[in-house]
């Protein structure tokens, strides 16, 4: 990936990931699904662990979810996140059942409670990449 | 055939535990090899397996090299991270219960200038390429920020506190005071935990283990050749590995405050048919508080979100209900990745613990947690 400002880590797509990392781009949530049993599941991996089915298909979520957990990073450990620390990190269960993790903007952090609602937002950091985050809906 | 007491632990050995070092990975393994070697009252020669730690850059064949060993027929790997010392004690028992050894040698050293920070090594573990690719580039990239997630939703859960976390801290604190081979010697208070800065929250930088230099060994003897050695023989009764749903990922786990250990635990409280109440000592492994308090909970000490309050009034300090982590752990001896916790244990068992002794100490168990999840435990007694 072509970035030569951008100094946070940058993914490692493969093939089996570029079209999850091909839809944010274009500003769509698209969620991998087995082709025979059409279970969501995310992380992208090869084969349905319901099924044993080594095809998959592409959904495009809703974005909408739940928050599971949460943290505030205090230390950023990368110094790429030093300027924006601290932020909130947030582990959501999205709708599709499937969980996700991504930054939570906006938020006062002493305000959050488990399953609040959440809906995923696009953070173009580069023209090859965009990154997901989420915000109290 | 049960492996039940058909191994032992027959020697142990440790270097100074320090924060950095100029002395090479393998320098601090082989010294703390020999201590083992030595402590059971064997020579070099003996050793005819090894397991050496996964991610320490030394390898079966380096022993051979450095120690002549005239017959190494046994080697393996176990790779769960923190969990990967007691992994080795089942790897090990059953080298040695099926005929295939008898003295196998554990090793676990770190040099820090030479193997870099915990934070980096992280990134070089195949079986975080999924954190790699969807959350180190949204800045959870170490440690505490993968497992702070878990705390928070048990805080919410349970209403655990951010003081019964730093009871843990404070009681392993404590602990290492006892133990001249402890990296901190500064006592600590539930204040001074409270006041400590917040890293990733709900964990502060006092409930975060220490980064180390240092290693240590052990070595594992067939049962019928332990008892003429040198030391009093400590039993392996039971022993096993866990892994969680969905290994690599705490974010993609069903249930994030439920970890590996939970699958194990039963299995080595029957295989060495003790229960809970014969516990007399636990070393924990406990990169951070968090994970030690999960620990208790997951393997029925507590129900489940009961934890905070089983730490609370002195229960898991020496003179306690269930003294644990009697050297100061991670969070307070040393990060030697719980083979310190094993070292530890043997020590409590032979009755070799000096000031920290727990009294009558017959039987212990030691955990490994590691890899975001993966639980390995072993019971051991005298
Ligand atoms: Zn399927």
């Amino acid at each position: 990936m072509n970035a030569p400002n951008y100094d946070k880590p940058l993914p490692d797509i493969t093939a089996l990931t570029r079209p999850f990392w091909d839809g944010l781009r274009e500003h769509r949530l698209v969620l991998q699904a087995c082709a025979r049993c059409h279970t969501v599941r995310h992380y992208p991996r090869p084969v349905c662990d319901r099924c044993y089915s080594m095809e998959s298909v592409w959904v495009t979520g809703s974005g909408r979810g739940t928050l599971h957990s949460w943290t505030v990073n205090h230390h950023p450990f990368h110094f790429a996140f030093k300027r924006e620390s601290p932020f909130i990190t947030s582990t959501v269960d999205l709708a599709e059942g499937v969980r996700m993790q991504a930054p939570l903007r906006d938020a006062d952090a002493s305000q959050l409670e488990l399953g609040m609602p959440v809906e995923l937002v696009f953070e173009d950091m580069t023209p090859e990449l965009t990154l997901p985050a989420f915000r109290l809906a | 055939m049960s492996i039940r007491d058909q191994a032992c632990v027959t020697g142990i050995g440790e270097t100074k535990y320090t924060r950095e070092t100029t002395r090479t990975q393998a320098e601090l393994t082989f010294e703390a090899a020999l201590a083992a070697i030595a402590d059971a009252g064997l020579e070099p020669k003996d050793i005819d397996g090894v397991v050496p730690y996964v991610m320490g850059g030394v390898i079966a064949e380096d022993f051979i090299t450095n120690f002549g060993l005239p017959d190494l027929r046994y080697s393996a790997l176990t790779p769960m991270g923190g969990a990967s010392s007691v992994a080795a004690l089942q790897n090990a028992a059953l080298a040695v219960a099926g005929g295939l050894a008898n003295h196998v040698l554990i090793t676990l050293g770190r040099g820090a200038l030479s193997t870099g920070r915990i934070t980096d090594r992280i990134g070089q573990m195949p079986q975080f390429r999924v954190v790699g690719e969807f959350e180190m580039p949204m800045g959870t990239v170490a440690p505490a920020q993968f497992y702070a997630p878990m705390a928070r939703r048990h805080m919410e859960l349970y209403g655990t506190t951010s003081e019964q976390l730093g009871e843990i801290a404070v009681t392993f604190r404590k602990h290492a005071l006892l133990h001249d081979n402890a990296m901190m010697q500064k006592p600590m208070t539930l204040a001074d935990h409270q006041a400590s800065r917040m890293i990733a929250d709900p964990l502060r930088l006092y409930d975060c283990c220490l980064e180390s230099a240092g290693a240590a060994a052990v070595v594992i003897s067939r049962a019928d050749r332990a008892r003429d050695l040198r030391q009093p023989p400590v039993y392996i009764g039971g022993v096993a590995e866990g892994h969680p749903d969905s290994p690599s990922t705490i974010t993609q786990r069903p249930d994030i405050c439920r970890i590996g250990l939970a699958k194990a635990a039963p299995k080595a409280f029957a295989m060495a048919g003790v229960t809970h109440q014969d516990i007399d000592v636990a070393e924990i492994y406990d990169c951070f508080t968090y994970i030690v308090l999960c620990q208790l909970e997951d393997m029925g000490f507590c129900a489940k979100g009961e934890g905070g309050a089983f730490v609370q009034g002195g229960r898991i300090a020496l003179g306690g209900e269930l003294p644990v982590n009697t050297h100061g752990g991670l969070l307070s001896q040393a990060h030697i990745a719980g083979m310190n916790h094993i070292v530890e244990l043997t020590r409590q068992l032979r009755g070799q613990a000096g000031a920290r002794q727990v009294a009558n100490a017959e039987v212990g168990l030691v955990t490994g947690y590691g890899d975001l999840g993966d639980g390995s435990i072993a019971i051991l007694h005298r």
